[in-house]
């Protein structure tokens, strides 16, 4: 099945997509936990369910926000477009932007839950025994999310993985560029269904092989 | 003096007027019954909560004082605290926990593992350096919380209820060393605590809530 190009590229396309909507994902993500875990700033609720909301949100949806923010002539995009001649939508770019709106609030979630549960009593002491609290971050907080973490890079993975709605409006989807096994999935469910019988089964194996080996982490608490 | 307090302490409804100040090489014993302020009175030197009104002052530089908006952070101020529930790091083994303080200082690697192994000495855990804190017994896990607070050489040592969370077999091992550890700290030391065996074994002056 691998044999057919476009299959083969759609395969590389999503792993590749995916690693980077992850660790882009954390990099983002895990910031944006600590701040929802820690600030007392006022509107935090609010700006909580604004991160979250791409979870309830349809997927095609999102990829229309997506779509009117940064789209030639989106709110943002058409600066890009204007001042340094960037077009974002319909690339492997988009993809993975896409994938990281979708995915991300996962990854949120899980690490969010982990710096609440963690004990502010060592980011004290830490406090008190000379450390910024940028340094508490990474040396006290952050060890003690890891698991989270960990779990929170897993999920937001398996979701890119698997995104289909926002990147198929706001990437399209072309054979080759932004073709993810997903959107080729569903382009074969009408030309050859055992080929996307084949490729479906694949995201099921790499999806459940993903919650298995979170098992222990993510399903039996932190 | 090397710390002063005079003013309005307080957290959530409770709030205590306080005047007081320690020397060097004095211990002064805060002794009062639960819920009379005495760990406030310990974050609020930390930094960890901020005065009512009035001034905290260390060696005549103003910690805390709300009127004038002065506000040192407590990873600037020059204290040391043991906390009664001890906030061991728990994924770090003994030495590093040790090393930690004088690490956030800026301390070099290799000099902070050598006076942290000195203060471990110090205390008699010699041979704990590689030993996981979650694994001590608790008058062991007292003398690292000792060992961490005593190695950046702070001004000022705040010991909350030293021990209150050891068995009686390793209470009268660490009455014996605290006194000890205490006579040779140069900064002032303050002790809350509700046991007057303590205070009587460790104070040079009291102070009742």
């Amino acid at each position: 099945m691998l044999s057919q190009k476009s299959t083969r590229d759609a395969l590389l396309i999503s792993l590749q997509t995916s690693v980077i909507a992850a660790l882009l994902s954390c990099l983002f993500g895990v910031p944006l936990a600590w701040f929802l875990a820690r600030s007392a700033s006022r509107g935090l609720s609010a700006l909580r369910v604004i991160c979250i909301s791409p979870m309830v949100l349809p997927p095609v949806v999102g990829g229309i926000a997506l779509l009117t923010a940064f789209g030639r002539r989106g709110i943002v995009g058409h600066y890009l477009y204007d001042w340094w001649n960037i077009s974002l939508p319909f690339t492997r770019t988009a993809v993975v932007m896409a994938q990281v709106f979708v995915a991300m609030p996962f990854l949120v979630l899980a690490v969010e839950a982990a710096f609440r549960q963690s004990d502010k009593g060592l980011e004290e002491a830490a406090r008190t025994m000379g450390a910024s609290p940028s340094r508490v971050f990474f040396t006290v907080a952050l060890p003690a999310a890891r698991p989270a973490v960990i779990a929170g890079i897993a999920l937001a993975w398996a979701r890119s993985l698997g995104e289909f709605g926002a990147s198929i409006t706001f990437a399209g989807s072309f054979p080759g560029r932004t073709q993810t096994l997903p959107m080729a999935v569903y382009e074969l469910v009408s030309v050859d269904y055992r080929l996307s019988l084949v490729l479906s089964l694949v995201l099921i194996f790499i999806s459940v092989g993903v919650l298995a080996a979170m098992r222990d982490r993510w399903m039996v608490g932190r | 003096m090397s710390i002063s307090l005079h003013g309005v302490i307080g957290r959530g409804n409770f709030e205590r007027d306080l005047n007081f100040a320690v020397a060097d090489g004095e211990v002064l014993a805060i002794t009062g019954p639960n819920g009379s302020g005495k760990s406030t009175i310990i974050h609020t030197i930390a930094g960890l909560i901020s005065l009512r009104s009035g001034q905290l002052q260390s060696d005549n530089i103003t910690w805390d004082e709300p009127a004038a908006k002065t506000w040192i952070t407590p990873e600037q101020r020059t204290c040391a605290v043991v906390f009664q529930d001890l906030r061991l790091f728990p994924h770090i083994n003994v030495i590093a926990n040790v090393a930690y303080g004088l690490r956030a200082h800026g301390v070099p690697k290799d000099e902070a593992m050598t006076r942290s192994s000195a203060m471990l000495s110090h205390v008699g855990l010699a041979t704990f350096e590689k030993r996981r804190t979650l694994d001590l017994s608790g008058g062991e896990r007292q003398r690292v919380a000792l060992a961490r607070a005593l190695v950046v050489e702070p001004r000022v040592l705040l010991l909350d209820e030293p021990l209150s969370a050891v068995d009686a077999a390793s209470r009268s091992a660490l009455r014996e060393l605290l006194p000890e550890v205490l006579a040779s700290f140069a900064g002032s030391t303050i002790l809350v605590t509700h046991d007057l065996v303590d205070v009587e074994a460790l104070a040079t002056a009291t102070f009742g809530l």
